[in-house]
């Protein structure tokens, strides 16, 4: 048993060992970098999870050794085992970024694009995917779908205009809850998440949806609209919680703490324990321990993937490198208009000042020192 | 007169009944399947009998059925899919009601051959009255004792289940159709697993469409190769057409496949022609799902021969100058029907049914039906048509179940073939809400190339 099959696969020219069964995003995870397809519905801590947004379109050029032949539709890599000898064409492949342009457009038709008001800002996978894979533009002219905002229980809302129908939400209700009272009704495009009816989801864990929905569908209501995402320091902590892990990291201005999610890893996803169970959070330290003092601190989270967070200059950044290009030299030489260079007029936000190493809330005081002393 | 296997007997009175099916020769074929032949040999000859899916895709019968698991231990089922939703297809309807036990009876032999001890009719919750007939009629051959325990003594038990959908179109595509069959969401799965491995309640699973079952009688009472001398080429035996638009004579036809087009829709026999002695403009030939054809292309291929009415000469020409035989819905448009009204009735139709699982086919679909709205009510613009042209492109091949790829061909195909139309509309909006683009160049023969 301890031997496992190694499979051979290629994604984009790059040739990876990795044991059967494991699908093809996976494989294409652990290579890494672009060469994973960006994945709205699939969650691997999820099962039945994925195949539905397609996003994570591939082409597979070639089948496997035994049977050459590539596979003639494109294939959702998320739910796609690898074979021996298989070769996948991700960013290599016209047809996959064309297919991929294609679906974000699909996503963002009925998208309310509220981001400047929406709390999922700065970390919203839908914001990096369009802004990775899609056009600048829409074609779409018409009206778009509207919810009312409702209400899930104590804890949650749901704002369900913003919702891409990813089902994730669904199954982790399945697969944490005892007993699921949220679902999908109707279809189409005009389907919509409910709980049938009127009720409110008040499970220990169901706090968790909201970690995993992956835009501002649903919304930590003792978060909301109290701060934007990249304002706040992300910091690992810890405490020693009776139903949960206890593992999470906690979202800093200052010495307040504004919000309490999960640990989330470079794809987005809840990480493990070091059991190796997925590190799920309860409700109690999601929504109720909201002081310093409740947690042992271990230090500052390091954030690697969610662009707008990352560019927060916060320190300890995996991966992360800042564009060395200038302006000009991305737009053909044309330098832009500048009305009035704001950094002139106020030292707030001056971009050689690095937010993470202010010690506390940041006021005005502590643009002006640096300034000063620079 | 053409073959007849199917529909021989349905306009003998009280055919409904038990009595009158046995006495008109029913239950012979199941008789003689499950006392004198074995399931390898009814296998046998239902793969040599080049029976292909009535349902729309046409896959190998037999072939499907070799394919089901055979794990130690674990029931598998058959699945009839009941569930006729395609628009303009109407003849598992016909066959259900009228010939109830035909259907009954190419179950138990399919039953028998694939070990399902449990079999499902799921038919569409608008065929009430048919899922009553069917209900009636188990209850007719169970007390006859062809269904229940040890069915003639042969040790074989099989029940068959009526199970009524809530009118979803999407439930007609197998997966979905088994999910919801379990009770859940009616949303298509992913394959693999396919249903041979792992269907209904994750047991190996065939699903047939009624006519594909009801069609295992006739090759079982003739055998194999004899069904599969009627027709032509790969399209054996004989097929149910549903008729109906613009003719004289709408109704179920049972033709053997080879037939011209041409004759199908002209002949008396059949269709009888236009109605009211007007011109064929286009035709969709096989359900609302494959793409439409103008007269020109209907009634010769490309390279100027006769169409016929078979899988491959109906497809012959691929996407471009052809369609598919899909599930014999048969709709014939004449000269006074507009093809952008006619598109986006389709287009609503797949908006509507989409199960909004995947985005492409849940947005696309909308998408596609509000801007073909935009042409028809005179408000479109040339780039429309182009917009349009690449949404189908990018739903196409890209969603989980072939509802994005059939809302995509119907758009597809009229826009290849019926361009001039589209721009017509735009061109004449304020003309193009009184009047008709017509016939126009649509039935002219087309040019051969030497």
């Amino acid at each position: 048993m301890s031997e496992q099959t190694l499979f051979k696969v290629t994604v984009d020219n790059i040739t990876i060992e990795v044991p059967a069964g494991t699908t093809i995003l996976q494989a294409a995870r652990q290579i890494g970098g672009a060469v994973a397809p960006p994945a709205m519905c699939y969650y691997s801590k999820l099962e039945g999870s994925g195949g539905k947004c397609r996003t994570c379109l591939v082409e597979v050029s070639k089948g496997s050794e035994k049977d050459p032949r590539p596979m003639p539709k494109l294939v959702a890599s998320c739910r796609t085992t690898v074979m021996d000898g298989m070769e996948v064409k991700n960013i290599t492949s016209e047809k996959v970024i064309d297919a991929r342009a294609g679906v974000v457009e699909f996503l963002l038709l009925n998208h309310p694009l509220d981001c400047p008001i929406c709390d999922q800002a700065g970390e919203c996978h839908l914001q990096d995917l369009s802004f990775e894979h899609g056009k600048a533009d829409t074609r779409y002219e018409f009206q778009r779908r509207t919810f009312k905002k409702h209400d899930l229980g104590k804890h949650i809302q749901l704002h369900m205009t913003r919702c891409i129908l990813c089902y994730r939400c669904v199954f982790t209700a399945d697969q944490l809850t005892n007993k699921r009272v949220h679902g999908i009704l109707d279809r189409g495009d005009h389907a919509e998440i409910a709980t049938h009816i009127e009720k409110s989801l008040d499970n220990d864990f169901i706090g968790n949806v909201i970690d995993v929905c992956p835009v501002g569908a649903l919304t930590d209501k003792t978060f909301r609209f109290k701060n934007r995402v990249w304002f706040l320091k992300p910091m690992d902590a810890h405490r020693d919680c009776p139903s949960c892990s206890g593992r999470v990291t906690l979202w800093n201005r200052g010495d307040e703490v504004f919000r309490v999610t999960a640990r989330k890893d470079e794809w987005g996803e809840i990480e493990d324990t070091p059991e190796g169970k997925p590190g799920w959070i309860c409700n109690t330290c999601r929504f109720e321990k909201k002081h310093t003092n409740d947690w042992i601190i271990e230090g500052p989270r390091a954030i690697s993937r969610h662009s707008v967070i990352a560019q927060g200059h916060y320190a300890g950044n995996i991966g992360t490198t800042l564009p060395t290009e200038t302006f000009k030299a991305v737009n053909d030489g044309r330098a832009p208009h500048l009305l009035m260079d704001i950094h002139n007029e106020s030292e707030v936000n001056l971009p050689s000042i690095r937010l993470s190493e202010i010690d506390g809330p940041s006021h005005g005081t502590s643009f002006n020192n640096n300034s000063k002393n620079a | 007169m053409g073959v007849k296997l199917l529909l021989e007997k349905a306009n003998v009175p009280g055919i409904r009944t038990y009595d009158v099916y046995r006495r008109e020769g029913g239950y012979v074929a199941a008789e003689k399947a499950l006392k004198e032949m074995s399931i390898e040999a009814i296998v046998e000859e239902v793969k040599k009998s080049g029976l292909r899916g009535r349902g729309g895709a046409g896959f190998p019968a037999g072939m499907k059925w070799s394919f089901i698991a055979k794990p130690e231990g674990v029931p598998r089922h058959l699945v009839c899919n009941a569930d006729e939703s395609e628009p303009g297809t109407f003849k598992d309807r016909y066959l259900m009601e009228f010939l109830p036990h035909l259907l009954l009876e190419g179950l138990l032999i399919s039953s028998f051959a694939l070990g399902s001890k449990d079999t499902y009719i799921y038919i569409r919750g608008e065929y009430a009255w048919v899922a009553q007939i069917l209900e009636d009629a188990i209850v007719e051959a169970t007390k006859n004792g062809w269904l229940g325990k040890n069915i003639l003594g042969t040790g074989f038990d099989c029940m068959i289940h009526v199970h009524r959908g809530a009118g979803a179109y999407i439930c007609g595509e197998e997966t979905a159709l088994i999910e919801s069959l379990e009770g859940k969401r009616g949303n298509p799965r992913i394959k693999p697993p396919f249903p041979a491995i792992q269907g209904l309640w994750m047991r190996p699973t065939v699903v047939n469409n009624v006519e594909t079952l009801a069609a295992v009688v006739p090759i079982i009472k003739m055998g194999g190769e004899e069904y599969a001398k009627i027709g032509v080429g790969r399209s054996t035996g004989t097929k149910l057409i549903s008729a109906c638009g613009n003719i004289n004579k709408p109704g179920v036809y049972e033709i053997d496949m080879t037939i011209s087009v041409e004759d199908f829709i002209y002949s008396d026999e059949y269709c009888g022609g236009i109605a009211g002695g007007k011109k064929l403009k286009a035709c969709i030939p096989g359900g609302s799902s494959v793409p439409i054809l103008p007269a020109n292309l209907l009634l010769k291929t490309a390279k100027g021969e006769t169409r016929y009415m078979n899988y491959e000469s109906l497809s012959d020409g691929g996407f471009a100058t052809g369609s598919m035989m899909g599930s014999g819905g048969f709709i014939i448009l004449d000269e006074d029907q507009c093809i952008v009204k006619n598109t986006l009735t389709l287009a609503r139709f797949y908006r509507h049914e989409s199960c909004g699982q995947c985005s492409p086919c849940r947005e696309g679909t909308g998408w596609m039906e509000k801007i073909l709205q935009k042409i028809e009510l005179g408000k479109g613009e040339m780039s429309d048509i182009d917009l349009l042209w690449d949404i189908q492109r990018k739903i196409e091949g890209n969603t989980i179940c072939p509802l994005g790829d059939a809302a995509a061909w119907p758009v597809a195909a009229a826009i290849r073939h019926f361009r001039d139309e589209f721009e017509w509309h735009i061109n004449n909006r304020a003309l193009s809400q009184t009047s008709n683009f017509g016939l126009q160049h649509y039935a002219d023969p087309i040019h051969v190339p030497a």
